[in-house]
Order: structure tokens, then C-alpha cells, then sequence
């Protein structure tokens, strides 16, 4: 009898383990990424160890590479049917995956788990729809301001740039700027695709119809833009040409105190601390006709065929809207959250320099999205190698444009 | 019959590799070039020979060809010149000539990467040591990689800085192969130096020569890595030239099928060169014996 009870207890104690491992047996969710290589891998972990510790029925299992592998691993992956339950997409390869059916539609997650989209930052977790189908949560994002040098506007006698300015108080200053000396220049703004498509919007023009089924790349609004950004390097020269630059990188230009203004993003911030010797401060980008900024973000996406969509969510969700994931972001100084929370921003904002951290977020009110194309990175190739033919005099603003319109009609898929 | 089978057994190994990793992907590559595949988004569909017309009617093409043979155009004939003279000094026996071969070897096992990226610095217009020393004897250096018409002689000097070891090699095991009582005879007979060169050394090395030319054609119709990391195909696609293309379409612009066209359009080409090479040799080429 006695040795009856005991195996009894035994067998339970079994069976009650057994089912507490199964209860307790967690997900495992494969996560593949690019942007914590390098300097932010530990960032990513403290992110998972938070996340993991809230959720003991989940597990992540995190792989990194680098942004030059990243893409060529991925489609391999597709090929192969191993789709990692959640991954990272740029902006670039966003659509051109959402539009071939790789990534799971979110809608339903959201519903399931009362995601609230109020906490998200609307322009960017609007970039990550397609036809107003949710795919992609924001990961991170960073948004294009103006980096100015106080003591050449001082030196200049030129007031601090300011929301108000326009092209041409902007101009006015870079010429100032410019007369200081021979190796001096006023601003620096890449002419290329990424920058175009902006700039565009600043002058009334687009290089899509609205409706995103023509292009329109040589209005005459878009090629009186490139004939005033093409001024800026061959007739002004406020703005180094090629051979000026020589290889030297922009924000190295800055960085030496040889620059006025630098349009760039704001993921700029911890370097330009680190290598600047002057006071600098940001502003808001100006406009001509009307006010346009853009910004870069990197989306959360979930496979099409996971197993575990929930479990994948739960986790996408919390790298892109939880307090905690924000936090350590904006310590580290790794691009910005894309969240609303009112404390983070006030951390973000808090961390100097710049001291006018607000113009990041005033920049947000004039936010423009680049078209959204399937075959974006071949369209960022063709146009950028006419705007650079018109940057150096090749060819004229118009027939840069021209020719720029016909290949783009003739090689890239719209709607 | 069994020792068919013991043969074809010891075979099997090497067969199996030969197969998987070169006649099933050749294969493959064939049939993706006739079709429509965008990688992330189900199966290729077949297209016939679309690609190919696509490729031939775009402007595109004629850049890159061009691009391509104004490479091979300056590099062939310098990395030629280079070879053969280093190969003729490394020929000598003075102290240390071992140490020399070393180090004109050492640039052919740098990696490209290391390599361009030492170039890219070098061809700086403005802080590279390239135009230091133009400069020094007065002439201002051109601004390179960034300008359309030097962007290319720049790759290519940099490319026969990093090749000149590898042939020069060659060139040197086929000087060694000379019979030297050529040259005694020549003496006897009154020959200078330069005669000597040119009437028994070259034609005698000719067969290395002919060689080095085949491998550096093919070479140059399979530029790549310097052109990825020094210039990007640019400036306004000045550098654009085969394998760049065939990487951005497969990997960049999602058209494996447009760059598995590429890619056996630029077999054709270097199949062609190549044929070319075997039937011109006849007019220059001297086989001892």
C-alpha cells in the first residue's frame, strides 16, 4: 500500500511536469535584421532580454547581418521557403516584397491584439501600407533637417536660418557664407534621388501623377528645381562641385567647419557631437512654393507563412511601439523612435546637441513619401545618374529630365 | 566491365561536384534566361527570348559594351607592357631578386576590396599620392573617379598595379625556358641588348604572352570588384560594365531572368574573344621546336 502511494506520487509528479513543460515550452521566433549590425547588436539584445522576460512564452532568436549582405541572405531565404517569421525591410525593398504576397497583411494581428495606432508615429507606420493594406511596422526612422554652423553664420553676419526661410533666404546665406574664403562653401545637399523627389515637393512639383500610374518626371516645376539646385554647385558654386569635394565626405566637410549648411538626417546628430569643435544647431528645412521634408525608415514585417503570427507580432509590436524599446533607442542615441509617446520624446528632445531638437519634430508636419515603386532601386539608379549628369554639366536640367522620363517609362512597371 | 565501374567509382566524387555546382547551375541559368523571375514572388515564368531583345534594344547595353572594351583597350596593351618588362628584370640574378618577386607578387593575393578601396585614396584628386606626383613634374592630375573620361583609366591603373605580379610570373617561367646559347650566339654574331630583345626574347616568350593575353581578356569581360568598390558603376555610368549590371539586376533590381540573359550574353562575348585570340595567334605566336 505504502509503496502504491508512493509510485502514485511519483506518476503524478511526472505527469505534472510533463504538462507544465508543455505549458511552459515557448515559441521560438527567428528575427533577422541589419540595422543593430555594427554598434547596435547590444542595443537589440537588452531589447530582447525586456521583451523576453515579459513574454516567458516566447523566445527570439535574433540574426544580424550586415546591410550589404542583408538583402542577397534574404531572397535566398525566400527562395528557399525559409521566410524568417519577422524581419527588417528599408523603405526601398519594402513594396517591392509587400506587392508579391512575402509578407503577412497585419490587419487581422492588430485587431486580434488591440494594437493602437495612436501610439505609433502616423507618417511613418503610414509609409508601411500598400493600398491601404497595413504590412510593416516602423522600426525606426530618421527625418532630413538642415545642420548649420554657427560661427560661420556669425562670422557672415547672417541671422540663423529659421522654420520661415524659403530657397532663396537659404541661397542669400550660402553666398554670404560662401565669400568667407576660397575653401569655404554655403551648403551641401546631395543631388540625388533620395533628395530629389523632396525637393520636388518643395517647388509644387512630383515625379509620380497622383494616382502613381504615370511619371512625370520632367514638369516644368521639377526642372526649374534642378536648374536651382544645379545653380547652387555651377553658378553660385556655394555648393562644392565633385572635383571641389574630391572624395571628401559631406559630413566631413562639415565636420572640418569648412561648410555653412548641411542638409542631412538626423541620424547625423551623434557623429556631428562627437567630431564638431563649434556650435552648431538644426532647422527645418525651407521650401519654395510650399514646405516638404522627408525622412528614412526601416519597417518590421512578418513572413507570409509563419507559424507563429501572433507570437511574431507580439514581438514586432514591441521593438516598434513599446515605451522600454524606445527608451534604450533614444539612449543610445540609434535613430529615432517612431513613437508618439509623449516621456520619450521628451527624453529625445532633453538630449543635446542640437538644442533645437524641435525642429525634428516640427520637420514631421511637412513629411512627403518617396513613390512608392516595386522597382524602386532601379528607378533610384536611372534617376540619379541624370541628376548627376546635370550636377556636373553634362546635360541640362531639361534634357537630364527628359532623358531621365523616358527611361523610366520605358524600363520601370507602374500601377 | 568492372573496371568501367572502378573508374567511373573514382570519378564519382569529382563527377558529383562537377554536376552540382557547374552543370546543373549552367543549366539552370540557360532556362532563367528565358524567363520573367523576380525572385520573391512564386517561380520564373517562361518568356522566350524577351530578355535578350530587351537587353539589345536598350541603350543600356551599348554603354556597358563600350565601357568594357575601352577597359580592354587600355589595359590589355599596359598590363602586357607591365608583365613582360617586370618578368625581364625579375629575369636577372643580382642580390635579393627573390625578395622582389615577392613583393610584386603580394598585390595579387591582396584582396580586391583591400585593394580598391587603397586606390580610391590614392586616385584622390586632391590628397592621393597619384597626383602628388604629377604634380611634381607638373602636370595637374585629372580628378579621376570622379570625372567621366578618367574614372576608367583610373580603374584600370589600378588594376594592372594588382595584376602585373600574376602575369609577370608567367611571362618570367617562360623567360627561364629559353635556351641561352641563343643569346651566346647572338653575342658571338654581334647583337646588342635591344637586338637580343627583340629578335630572341620576345619572339621566344611569345607563347606566355599569348597566354596572358587570352586570360587577361577574360579578365577584363569580368571586371567587378573594383569597379563595385571604387565607383559604383559611376560617375553617370561611365563604369558601368557587364558584371555590375548582371549583380544590380539580380540582386538589387529583382530581374534574375534580365541578368541570367546578361550573363550568357557576356558568355557569348568572351567565348568570341576568345576564339578570336586562338585563330589570330597563327600571325604572332612562336612555338619552339
Amino acid at each position: 500500500m505504502k509503496r502504491i502511494s508512493v509510485m502514485l506520487v511519483v506518476v503524478m509528479a511526472a505527469v505534472l511536469a510533463l504538462t507544465a513543460a508543455a505549458v511552459a515550452q515557448p515559441v521560438t521566433i527567428n528575427f533577422l535584421n541589419f540595422s543593430s549590425s555594427g554598434e547596435n547588436e547590444g542595443n537589440l539584445q537588452a531589447m530582447k532580454e525586456i521583451f523576453e522576460a515579459q513574454n516567458p512564452d516566447i523566445k527570439v532568436n535574433i540574426e544580424t547581418i550586415g546591410y550589404g549582405d542583408y538583402f542577397v541572405r534574404l531572397m535566398t531565404a525566400v527562395v528557399g521557403g525559409n521566410i524568417p517569421d519577422a524581419f527588417e525591410l528599408n523603405f526601398e525593398n519594402f513594396a517591392a516584397y509587400a506587392s508579391k504576397g512575402t509578407l503577412m497583411p497585419l490587419e487581422d494581428l492588430m485587431a486580434k491584439t488591440g494594437f493602437d495606432p495612436a501610439v505609433s508615429d502616423p507618417n511613418a507606420l503610414n509609409a508601411f501600407s500598400v493600398d491601404g493594406v497595413q504590412y510593416g511596422l516602423p522600426f525606426s526612422f530618421s527625418n532630413v533637417i538642415v545642420l548649420y554652423n554657427k560661427e560661420l553664420f556669425d562670422r557672415a553676419g547672417v541671422d540663423y536660418p529659421t522654420s520661415e526661410w524659403t530657397w532663396w533666404d537659404q541661397l542669400d546665406a550660402a553666398k554670404k557664407i560662401r565669400a568667407l574664403g576660397d575653401d569655404i562653401f554655403g551648403i551641401f545637399q546631395p543631388i540625388q534621388f533620395h533628395e530629389f523627389y523632396k525637393v520636388v515637393r518643395q517647388n509644387g512639383g512630383a515625379l509620380l501623377s497622383d494616382d502613381g500610374t504615370q511619371f512625370t518626371i520632367n514638369l516644368p516645376q521639377n526642372v526649374e528645381t534642378l536648374q536651382y539646385l544645379v545653380d547652387r554647385v555651377q553658378k553660385y558654386n556655394v555648393m562644392p562641385t565633385e572635383e571641389q569635394l574630391s572624395g571628401m565626405g559631406d559630413w566631413d566637410l562639415f565636420a572640418a567647419g569648412r561648410l555653412g549648411m548641411l542638409v542631412t538626417g538626423s541620424w547625423a546628430f551623434p557623429y556631428m557631437t562627437a567630431n564638431c569643435d563649434f556650435e552648431w544647431d538644426i532647422a527645418v528645412e525651407p521650401g519654395n512654393t510650399t514646405k516638404a521634408t522627408h525622412f528614412f525608415a526601416n519597417g518590421l514585417v512578418i513572413g507570409h507563412n509563419t507559424k507563429h503570427p501572433e507570437e511574431a507580432f507580439r514581438w514586432i509590436q514591441f521593438l516598434s511601439t513599446s515605451r522600454e524599446a524606445a527608451e534604450i533607442r533614444v539612449k543610445a542615441g540609434w535613430e529615432l523612435p517612431a513613437v508618439t509617446d509623449p516621456e520619450v520624446i521628451a527624453l529625445y528632445t532633453a538630449t543635446t546637441p542640437p538644442e533645437n531638437k524641435a525642429a525634428v519634430f516640427e520637420s514631421l508636419q511637412y513629411l512627403v513619401t518617396p513613390p512608392v515603386v516595386e522597382q524602386f532601386a532601379e528607378l533610384s539608379d536611372i534617376i540619379g545618374r541624370y541628376l548627376g549628369e546635370a550636377r556636373d554639366g553634362f546635360l541640362t536640367p531639361q534634357e537630364a529630365l527628359d532623358m531621365a522620363q523616358m527611361e523610366a517609362e520605358a524600363r520601370i512597371a507602374l500601377k | 566491365m568492372s573496371k568501367r565501374l572502378t573508374v567511373f567509382l573514382f570519378l564519382l566524387p569529382s563527377l558529383c561536384g562537377l554536376v552540382i555546382f557547374s552543370i546543373i547551375p549552367i543549366g539552370t541559368s540557360l532556362y532563367l534566361s528565358l524567363t520573367e523571375w523576380d525572385v520573391i514572388g512564386g517561380p520564373p515564368r517562361f518568356h522566350g527570348l524577351k530578355n535578350f531583345w530587351d537587353i539589345f534594344a536598350n541603350e543600356e547595353f551599348l554603354r556597358v559594351l563600350s565601357n568594357t572594351l575601352y577597359f580592354i583597350v587600355l589595359y590589355i596593351p599596359l598590363i602586357l607592357a607591365a608583365a613582360l618588362g617586370v618578368a625581364i628584370l625579375l629575369n636577372n640574378k643580382y642580390p635579393g631578386v627573390g625578395l622582389y618577386r615577392t613583393i610584386y607578387y603580394v598585390p595579387v593575393l591582396t584582396s580586391w576590396v583591400a585593394a580598391a578601396l587603397l586606390w580610391k585614396w590614392l586616385l584622390n584628386p586632391k590628397y592621393g599620392a597619384v597626383n602628388a606626383l604629377l604634380g611634381m613634374v607638373g602636370i595637374t592630375g585629372p580628378s579621376w573617379l570622379h570625372s567621366k573620361s578618367w574614372a576608367m583609366p583610373g580603374i584600370v591603373l589600378a588594376s594592372v598595379w594588382k595584376d602585373v605580379g600574376y602575369f609577370a610570373l608567367i611571362i618570367l617561367a617562360g623567360l627561364q625556358g629559353i635556351d641561352t646559347t641563343y643569346y651566346e650566339a647572338a653575342e658571338i654574331d654581334g647583337a646588342n641588348w635591344f637586338q637580343k630583345l627583340v629578335k630572341i626574347t620576345v619572339p621566344l616568350v611569345t607563347p606566355s604572352l599569348f597566354f596572358v593575353a587570352i586570360i587577361s581578356v577574360i579578365n577584363s569581360f569580368q571586371l567587378f570588384p573594383q569597379v563595385m568598390v571604387m565607383t559604383e558603376g559611376g560617375p553617370g555610368g561611365a563604369t558601368q560594365v557587364f558584371v555590375e549590371r548582371i549583380y544590380n539586376y539580380a540582386f538589387r533590381y529583382y530581374k534574375m531572368g534580365y541578368a541570367a540573359s546578361y550573363s550568357w550574353i557576356l558568355f557569348v562575348f568572351i567565348f568570341a574573344a576568345t576564339l578570336i585570340q586562338l585563330k589570330l595567334q597563327k600571325r604572332w605566336v612562336h612555338y619552339e621546336s
